[in-house]
């Protein structure tokens, strides 16, 4: 049961609705908790404590310059100008490189390999004996967020219950976030440019084919344009968070709201049973 | 010109708030630039008129002929993407959703069955505005090439020919590949942020990025009372790094209200826009801008 936490928009509350549902699951379940937002990721500084880390590195091309016969195969294949073959060397680019390993098919004399690059890491902690907590953390002045997503994906990869915290937007990291989610819960908020973004993320759900439901944040009560588009669409909202300085307060000091107060525990379980109801089908 | 970018790292801290504050107190005419591309809202804050798009094309994408395809399945394994799978009925077909159009299967395919083709992941588009020309763009649904647009919109923008003082991008979220694009060749960087400790570590991790390009730093506090210890904490932490505070924004939901209206904060009678207009002015001497 692969559950991703989306929104378009960024900061409406995708982390504060990750953390908590996890959290809360994690109270009768086991449960993975994977940080998709490679870029920024935050989750892990609401489980402070001992944690495992490892690298995550991208395949780069490296030219053996005693084979090389400087007869720019390589250059002329890679389609993203990560090889120029200058006059008397090979100049590699690897923060343009895809990794799509061309380059090495192209040489016509064996005169290329790959070598592994740092490109980032895997954090690991276990809060509790039922929460796994895994962020995949993009180096800074690093572009390839897609590929550390994929890793912490893969690290947390199991049958049981995950939640993906994912990024803002809806482009490539957030499509390699969606990838395999078996529901989407979409986090907005009644502004304008919320409901923009969320249109936006609720098609790219769409597209992948995944089922979705809608939580509005920081409601004041004037939700009308965001509800009617929830009923055009048929996407159910299945949580409705106030706006409250107290909540806000106790996310921006780093502590997790439904271990504080009980009544949002048991919203989040809620939002649990919700979420799989959706992903079946019985929403 | 000066080229200045709103950024913040954590996504919602109001950089396109913000954005459209400093271009309506401008008393200049802005080149303006939304490259939030895939979550683009400037334009839902300035009046817009006269849009023009113009088709942007993405990555390249792989198709199979059919005709020619012998099912050997050598694409599949060579693609590192796993852009390719061999459907229930036996036949190889392109998930254009994962395929990079890095055209291995070209090279590794015996029997010429794979081209690669251009694709339209969006539009480029430039707007007519009170504050000036705005360029902004939309990326397509399950389009990933964000940083590319980003590039293809400043490109645009670089075009105008109008002599304007000063170039102002709103930017993504984020320290990728399009927040990258966005702050290349900028001349300063205003950080948005709020307290709370997780827009304090994407802040820091946005200085990171800012330092490896040598632009200016300047930051705007927002919603600056809704948690003043953690208030205090951004303040440390800019003292330390010698980044000049430009800016101090109360929580108003009067700024929420004026969004919903769809005008900026700075048709708003405010202290939330007070603050702002001051900022502007600081940013404008500090860097030489014509206000």
């Amino acid at each position: 049961m692969n559950i991703v936490i989306a929104s378009g928009k960024g900061g409406t509350g995708k982390t504060m609705v990750s953390v908590n549902l996890a959290w809360s699951i994690s109270q009768s379940y086991n449960v993975h908790l994977i940080d998709c937002d490679a870029e920024e990721p935050n989750v892990h500084l609401f489980f402070p404590g001992e944690r495992s880390e490892q690298p995550v590195t991208a395949e780069v091309p490296e030219v053996d310059s005693e084979k090389c016969t400087l007869c720019g195969a390589c250059g002329e294949f890679c389609r993203f100008g990560a090889i120029s073959v200058l006059t008397k060397s090979v100049m590699i680019q690897p923060h343009l490189c895809h990794s799509c390993g061309g380059c090495q098919l192209a040489c016509p004399v064996d005169a290329i390999t790959e070598v592994p690059r740092k490109i980032g890491m895997i954090r690991q902690s276990s809060p509790s004996p039922s929460l796994t907590v895994i962020s995949g953390i993009l180096d800074e002045g690093e572009i390839a967020a897609p590929e550390v997503i994929k890793t912490a994906k893969k690290a947390g990869e199991w049958d049981g219950i995950s939640v993906w915290d994912g990024p803002p937007g809806t482009a490539c990291p957030v499509i390699e976030t969606m990838d395999g989610a078996d529901v989407c819960i979409l986090v907005t908020e009644s502004t304008p440019s919320g409901l923009a973004d969320l249109k936006r993320a609720a098609s790219l759900a769409k597209t992948l084919g995944i089922p979705r439901g809608i939580v509005i944040n920081r409601s004041d009560g004037e939700d009308g344009p965001t509800l009617a588009f929830c009923k055009e669409e048929n996407i159910p909202v299945i949580m409705m968070i106030p706006f409250d300085r107290e909540i806000a307060a106790i996310h921006n000091r780093g502590a997790i709201l439904s271990a504080e107060k009980k009544e949002w525990k048991e919203k989040f379980i809620q939002l649990y049973e919700d979420a799989i109801a959706i992903a079946g089908g019985n929403a | 010109m000066k080229t200045v970018a709103v950024m913040s790292g954590k996504g919602g801290t109001g950089k396109t708030m913000v954005a459209a504050g400093f271009a309506v107190f401008s008393q200049q005419r802005l080149l303006l630039a939304d490259c939030d591309v895939d979550a683009a809202n400037l334009s839902l804050l300035l009046k817009t008129s006269d849009t023009a798009c113009r088709p942007f094309m993405g990555l390249d994408c792989a198709s199979i002929d059919q005709s020619r395809c012998v099912g050997c399945g050598l694409c599949e394994a060579y693609c590192r993407f796993s852009a390719i799978d061999q459907g229930d009925d036996g036949v190889f077909q392109v998930n254009p959703l994962k395929c990079e159009g890095c055209a291995v299967c070209t090279l590794v395919c015996g029997e010429e069955a794979i081209t690669i083709s251009k694709r339209q992941s969006g539009e480029v588009c430039h707007s007519e505005t009170p504050q000036g020309p705005l360029y902004h763009a939309e990326l397509f649904s399950g389009s990933g090439t964000s940083g590319m647009l980003v590039f293809e919109v400043k490109k645009d923008a670089l075009e105008n020919k109008e002599k304007l003082p000063a170039f102002l991008i709103d930017g993504p979220p984020g320290i990728g590949c399009p927040v990258i694009s966005a702050i290349s060749g900028a001349d300063a960087v205003v950080m948005v942020t709020e307290p709370g400790i997780s827009a304090l570590h994407d802040l820091q991790r946005l200085v990171t990025i800012c330092r490896q390009f040598g632009v200016d730093m300047f930051l705007v506090l927002n919603k600056a009372d809704l948690d003043k210890e953690r208030a205090e904490d951004v303040k440390r932490y800019c003292a330390q790094e010698k980044i000049q505070m430009i800016g101090t924004i109360p929580f108003d939901p009067a700024v929420i209200a004026a969004a919903r209206r769809g005008e900026t904060i700075a048709d708003t009678d405010t202290p939330a826009a007070i603050s702002l207009k001051e900022a502007w002015k600081t940013l404008c001497t500090a860097m030489g801008i014509p206000q």
